[in-house]
């Protein structure tokens, strides 16, 4: 099997699929973030040697870029961590045929080395390399430099893969990288270990003798091998394509009766979160979604910038209700022929849905009331904006998801795919956090703080007072484009 | 009790299913056989409206499926593994499908008492959920799951498939019994003639979309099948 066949594949599993329209829409968005990102990697190419200049005459700038290539290390590392995943190609059905396994390993890794992630930093580096040369660097210098930083990329690259190996083995995946990169930066903060000086001298002894360059290849190659190892571990039937058998947790649910006839759907889809990784690491999304807040608070520079106050109340009020509902109905794909041959009133479906996700605002906006000690205009907002979450954004949530066309499957674990999400889940959030700040912020600065989240909580007291109305009308979509999407999820990826 | 009326469905223009007429009585055991692509699950598909019909309609009960939903209550089937709930034990499955069904636990626990010996002390108490189960005992649980709730149409589509002989013999009697004594309309299709010769009183040939045979089972039917599809008339191939 060359490279062209494995192209060849991956091409028409793209095309052939039956949501490639949609993730086409979502690709073009992608590409207007990344020619964002790469404009303002150029313009910090370019302009990071005259501003280091102005502001610490008599350095050596070169030195002191070097410095901070710990900190680029540590966000790339951050980054990539939530952001890429290696390429995801079903092996199943080739493990049969005439390819060796290695093979397909190498081909997903190097697949992965061709990534925008590693292509992204030459936008810096290469503008940055033609500057420090003019100011009198000697070329073979910032060439080597910039071989360096290459190489660390794909070392960044490689190491990531390893991290979310090992991570999603636990049930807090996202853990380790925080750890990881809070441990470092924390060591290096508390002059522990001085990564930066540290790092910042090996990359300048690298760039002065072309042959250290040696030593970053081998560890390039060592990451590269171990991840190769560990690959190849799971090409097999009994380790990640076939499931592991799972211990039951059988919880007692016997409070959703309370909810009336939703309730055998909401013990459903509280057993789906819990029983299924992917969810289940949405959920933990909750706590570190509930932190969020304290990025900003805590920093005076951002007391006086109101409009976030409803933008962080949105977030983190509706982490839940946007990493869930974005994906309603998909998380019933893999039976939803069941569910649409059965005895079942759409509306009870759905109102269940609508139930658990204004559950989840409530809970988190009572666990967030501690903001409260950094002023009370942050607890208003952050009611504000659970009121709205639950009146207008939960209803949007449910509209939307009549046009959802992806399956999700949840027994599956595709042998390379360690979470199932990456970029395109966080950016159909957006509009839904965008917009009400947009509201507020005009008239915060038309008339008041007051009558700003005034205006926010008028439109989700609407939004519930329509609920009925809404809900009505949203069953009628998803009746309509019923047996489109039962086609649609009956379809592998 | 399920009536069908000049019931078509193409895809871009090619005609996978098309039924002028067929009538199948309450409380009969129906057989379908046909090759691959015959129309089985597509008729299957259309009679639980999981896809909309080109031309015509089915009526089950007096009620034209793709219209109402007011087939659903008295209606069931397995179709397929997509039919499970991969992240539930059988019995969690058994008590969602028995409350769709307005049964309470009891009903349920009493229903599935009755195939004990067709689960084969293999289902039930596993602390498995259902996606950790072989194909087989997945396929057992959908059947069963298919026939809570008492009720009055049931689908099954290839239920021999992927079960052991030990089940399928079982799975025979269950049938029989449904459709002789307690007066529902089974609705089976297979690739195995044997079995559904054994099961069905009435058995229904597709080709191609078309029907081409409707035969009441006798003792010869077994044969007249197997000369059918051996492509030949010849009955002894000996």
């Amino acid at each position: 099997m060359t490279i062209k066949q494995f192209l060849k594949l991956e091409w028409k599993q793209f095309f052939r699929s039956s949501h490639w329209q949609k993730s086409i829409a979502l690709n073009i968005l992608l590409i207007f973030f990344a020619i964002y990102f790469m404009v303002v990697f150029l313009i910090m190419g370019i302009a990071i040697v005259p501003i280091l200049k102005d502001t610490m005459p008599g350095e050596d700038v070169f030195k002191v870029i070097n410095n901070y290539i710990f900190y680029w290390v540590l966000a790339d590392l951050f980054f990539r961590f939530f952001f890429q995943k290696l390429p995801v190609m079903s092996v199943k059905p080739l493990l049969t045929l005439n390819v060796k396994r290695s093979k397909v390993v190498h081909y997903v890794l190097g697949k992965s080395a061709t990534s925008f992630f590693n292509i992204l930093p030459l936008f810096a580096t290469i503008p940055c390399g033609v500057m420090l040369i003019r100011d009198g660097y000697a070329t073979s210098l910032i060439l080597t430099w910039i071989v360096a930083l290459v190489l660390i990329s794909f070392i960044i690259n490689f190491l990531n893969f390893i991290i979310e190996s090992a991570s999603a083995e636990t049930d807090f995946s996202f853990l380790p990288p925080i750890l990881i990169v809070g441990a470092l930066y924390g060591l290096n903060y508390f002059n522990i270990i001085s990564f930066t000086s540290l790092l910042g001298s090996a990359i300048l002894a690298i760039s002065n003798n072309a042959l250290y360059l040696l030593v970053l290849v081998l560890i390039l190659v060592l990451v590269y091998t171990y991840n190769f190892k560990i690959l190849k571990q799971k090409l097999f039937l009994d380790s990640s394509l076939k499931s592991k058998v799972q211990e039951v947790n059988a919880a007692n649910l016997a409070w959703t009766e309370r909810f009336g006839d939703i309730a055998p759907f909401m013990q459903l889809d509280l057993r789906l979160i819990w029983r299924n990784k992917r969810t289940k690491s949405m959920a933990f999304l909750m706590i570190i979604g509930l932190l969020y807040g304290l990025f900003f608070y805590p920093q005076p520079m951002y007391r006086d910038m109101v409009w976030l106050f409803p933008f962080i109340g949105i977030f983190v009020t509706g982490i839940f209700l946007i990493s869930f509902g974005q994906f309603i109905p998909a998380w019933d794909s893999g039976y939803y022929k069941l569910l649409m041959s059965q005895n079942i009133k759409y509306e009870q479906y759905l109102r269940s849905k609508f139930v658990l996700m204004s559950l989840s605002v409530v809970i988190i906006f009572v666990l967030s009331i501690p903001y409260v000690y950094f002023g009370w205009k942050i607890l208003a907002a952050h009611f504000a904006a659970a009121i709205y979450n639950i009146g207008v954004n939960s209803h949007v949530m449910l509209y939307g998801g009549s046009f959802n066309r992806k399956k999700i499957d949840l027994n599956q674990r595709a042998a390379f795919n360690y979470q199932g999400t990456g970029a395109v889940q966080w950016i159909i959030g957006i509009p839904l956090m965008i917009v009400p700040v947009i509201i507020f912020s005009i008239l915060n600065w038309l008339v008041s703080f007051e009558v700003g989240l005034a205006v926010l909580i008028i439109m989700g007291i609407t939004g519930l007072a329509l609920h009925k109305k809404l809900m009505n009308h949203i069953t009628a979509k998803y009746l309509h484009s019923k047996h489109i999407m039962i086609n649609a999820f009956s379809q592998d990826s | 009790m399920i009536t069908t009326n000049n019931l078509s469905k193409k895809y871009n223009g090619v005609t996978v299913l098309n039924i002028e007429e067929l009538q199948i009585p309450k409380g009969q055991s129906f057989g379908l056989v046909g090759n691959n692509g015959a129309g089985k699950t597509t008729y299957f598909s259309l009679l639980l409206d999981l896809i909309k019909p080109t031309t015509g309609s089915i009526a089950s009960n007096g009620i034209v499926v793709s219209e109402s939903e007011d087939w659903k209550p008295f209606t069931s089937a397995f179709i397929d593994e997509s039919f499970l709930i991969g992240y539930l034990t059988p019995e969690e499955y058994f008590y969602f499908i028995g409350e769709l069904r307005g049964q309470n636990k009891a009903d349920v626990d009493a229903t599935i008492a009755k195939f004990e010996d067709f689960f084969h002390g293999e289902i039930l108490n596993q602390k498995k959920y259902l996606r950790d189960l072989s194909k087989g005992n997945q396929k057992k649980a959908g059947i069963v799951a298919a026939l809570i709730g008492n009720p009055e149409v049931i689908i099954l589509d290839e239920p021999f498939a992927n079960l052991d002989p030990t089940t399928q013999i079982r799975l025979k009697g269950i049938i029989k019994d449904l459709a002789q004594k307690q007066g529902v309309t089974v609705l089976v299709s297979s690739h195995d003639l044997l079995h559904v010769t054994d099961v069905c009183e009435r058995i229904v040939v597709l080709e191609k979309g078309k029907l081409v045979k409707d035969l009441a089972t006798n003792q010869a039917t077994l044969k007249e099948l197997e000369a059918h599809f051996a492509g030949t008339h010849e009955v002894s191939l000996f």
